[in-house]
């Protein structure tokens, strides 16, 4: 019969919040050398790398950094920027890979495991190989908006929103949870006299909040950090550059990395909130949508 | 008859208030989030929008760092501005690939500037800059006093063996870390801009440029060779700093006395004189075939697909006054295109802290090989030096170098020459 050790109770305890500890210091310390270096000066910035006054708020501090950065740039502007074409690719995105998940899990018709295939197989693609392609693309596509009609998506939110919303990524999330959901509930409302339309809106979506939140995180992040080639190739006015084409502001000759750790603080902030919003939207979800067999 | 009158009047009146619609002229600059550039350029385009009434030019900055995968970009999409700003080395690449059309002003406006700031390819005159840019060796007098050496001048630099002297010296002093400081920690157009100048002064060069359509017997000929393994040595030997160097120390090594010698350009040369008291700019070393340093920075020109040249062209004569030249030259360090220009300036006066720049730029400057093939080559020369100072092989990879760009010179038919 086993006995608990008192004394080995107590040391797996410290072990495993040591670990703890040190995964977390792992991924705090960068976003606590950020902040901290955002309030030195250049020089002590450099100086302090080497050593663990890198994470502490001490020597010359001041906003000073943070003044100078929005004088270089329209820091307010890019992040607007890309909040917008965030959230309007993440909403769009939601929706029609929802869609079409749906379609390939529920609905019956001919092919849809070889276009399921097809669709999953653009995975393996890099967008790089895919740019330029696409910017002959758009370059020549009419356009209708509030300033009329005109050739070309070039310079415009929805050159950065659109070719972004179908993501074999989400598709392959939502087929994945939709197939994990009771297949009675899909037939139950049917035999009901639901339409597919009312199945997807009134009984799968619903219950598919853990796949929303993480699809939103994925794309979200996707769109918000990592969107610098496509605009770099298809806006060249400032008014719709987003935050990661707005780095290369403060990439001159002589760098001043104060500022680059100012700016890049900024612009950390909505992504901090937004995760922690839609964390506890996770959990939550999680917790409501539990279907019992 | 009055009311008439009274019509033909007011049209009058409309006629004579409305002035005259002004063209506008789209231009692409490099330096969005350089406060001074983007002062500095927007007052020109003021001034000229204001001087004439048949042209507007309306500036868009970028950042310099994707500048040209924006204006690429935008040639492909057909989407180009009328005016653009192009580095000098790039420029016969986007004259050959159609980006570019030739400039059209007049012989006399850039008569008696620098050779660095004419861009010219295929006999044509593409591009036109308000500064150039130089390269210098940094040095401290006390440094050199201590260490017993003789002041290199532009007439009698310093020879290889001079050269190399000084660095036995610094390293053998124990004051130092490195002896040289060549700023391996930047990457990109440095290596090409900052380095071939010694391999051509050892004789060797990037391609032939005899013909432009071979790098046999030039990058991996005996001088280059030669070059090679002096490059390999400076490394190897423990003089230099690697392609690892901390760009924290790039910026600052040499100020704060970790450095006996930096190979550096005019654009921190302010910096340095703001905190070392006895700075010298010395000529480059003389390695066998003249002392040399690279030329051409940001220039002017028209894109392709501009539909007002002319437009365009009279905004470039306009931005070629000295009094631009010379406010650029001011706010942001840089050698102003002539010595008219240099004259106005507080740095490159005679008797100006950085005079010895415009000498060196005037006396050594050596442009990079004016090829549309050398945005590839610049490319391979890189990579070949920093795998050399890593300890690769130099024949073997000059060799491999060379094909690399003879396969590119062939695969796009010799690049037009």
């Amino acid at each position: 019969m086993a006995v608990i050790d008192p004394a080995n109770h107590g040391l797996r305890l410290a072990t495993r919040y040591a670990v703890l500890v040190l995964v977390a210091a792992i991924f705090v310390l960068p976003l606590l050398f950020m902040v901290m270096s955002s309030l030195k000066p250049t020089d002590q910035l450099l100086n302090d790398t080497s050593s663990l006054r890198a994470f502490l708020p001490v020597g010359d501090i001041s906003l000073q950094n943070y003044y100078d950065a929005f004088a270089r740039a329209p820091i307010g502007l890019f992040v607007f920027n890309s909040i917008l074409v965030t959230v309007g690719t993440v909403s769009l995105s939601l929706l029609l890979c929802s869609l079409a998940a749906f379609s390939f899990t529920f609905l019956k018709w001919r092919g849809k495991g070889l276009l399921l295939s097809v669709t999953l197989a653009t995975l393996i693609i890099p967008f790089e190989t895919i740019a330029i392609p696409l910017l002959l693309l758009v370059s020549k596509l009419p356009w209708i908006g509030l300033e009329g009609f005109r050739i070309g998506w070039l310079n415009s939110y929805h050159v950065q929103i659109i070719p972004w919303i179908a993501d074999a990524l989400t598709i392959f999330l939502f087929v994945q949870y939709f197939k994990d959901l009771p297949e009675e509930l899909v037939e139950a409302a049917r035999v009901a006299g639901a339409s597919w339309w009312q199945v997807y809106v009134r009984i799968i979506m619903p219950l598919s909040g853990p796949v929303i939140a993480t699809g939103a995180i994925l794309k979200s992040l996707k769109m918000y950090n990592e969107q610098y080639l496509w605009p770099l190739i298809v806006v060249q006015q400032e008014s719709y550059r987003p935050i990661m084409v707005g780095l290369g502001y403060f990439f001159q000759l002589q760098v001043a990395w104060g500022e680059v750790m100012a700016y890049l603080s900024l612009i950390t902030v909505p992504v901090l909130v937004f995760y922690l919003m839609l964390q506890r939207a996770f959990i939550a979800s999680i917790a409501s949508t539990g279907v019992k067999g | 008859m009055k009311s008439k009158v009274l019509f033909a009047g007011a049209v009058s009146v409309i006629f004579a208030n409305a002035a005259p619609a002004q063209t506008e002229l789209t231009m692409w600059y490099h330096g969005a989030g350089n406060e001074v550039e983007s002062r500095l350029i927007n007052q020109i385009v003021d001034d000229f929008n204001a001087s004439q009434s048949d042209w507007a030019v309306a500036i868009q900055s970028f950042p310099q760092e994707s500048y040209n995968d924006s204006v690429v970009a935008a040639a492909l999409a057909g989407d180009l501005p009328d005016i653009i700003d192009v580095d000098g080395p790039v420029m016969p690449n986007w004259a050959w690939s159609g980006y570019m059309q030739p400039l059209p002003i007049d012989e006399a406006a850039y008569a008696d500037f620098l050779p660095g700031p004419r861009g010219v390819w295929d006999g044509k005159l593409y591009s036109i800059g308000l500064w150039d840019a130089a390269v210098a060796l940094y040095a401290r007098q006390s440094t050199i006093d201590a260490l017993g050496l003789r002041v290199p001048t532009l007439d009698n630099p310093w020879s290889e063996d001079e050269f190399m002297a000084a660095l036995d010296a610094a390293k053998a002093s124990g004051d130092f870390e490195y002896a040289l400081d060549l700023g391996m920690a930047w990457t990109g157009e440095w290596y090409p801009y900052a380095f071939s100048p010694f391999l051509q002064s050892f004789g060797g060069d990037i391609v032939d440029r005899s013909t432009y359509k071979t790098a046999e017997g030039v990058l991996n000929g005996d001088a280059a060779i030669a070059f090679g393994e002096w490059w390999q040595n400076l490394f190897q030997g423990g003089y230099a700093p690697g392609t690892s160097q901390d760009p924290a120390d790039r910026d600052r090594g040499f100020i704060e006395g970790k450095y006996a010698f930096g190979w550096n350009g005019n654009w921190a040369a302010v910096a340095h004189m703001a905190e070392v008291d006895d700075m010298l700019f010395l000529p480059a070393p003389d390695f066998g075939n003249g002392s040399t340093i690279g030329a051409a920075s940001w220039q002017f020109g028209i894109s392709a697909s501009s539909e007002h040249p002319d437009g365009a062209a009279a905004f470039i004569e306009f931005a070629l006054d000295d009094k631009y030249l010379a406010a650029f030259s001011d706010g942001i360090g840089l050698i102003p295109s002539t010595p008219s220009a240099a004259a106005m300036t507080e740095n490159y006066k005679a008797g100006g802290p950085l005079e010895v720049f415009f000498g060196l730029s005037e006396a050594q400057a050596v442009l990079r090989p004016v090829t549309p093939g050398y945005v590839v080559a610049a490319k391979v020369f890189e990579k070949a030096l920093a795998d050399i100072a890593n300890g690769a092989d130099v024949a073997d990879t000059l060799d491999a170098a060379v094909d690399e760009i003879n396969a590119d010179i062939e695969r796009n038919g010799g690049y037009g020459h």
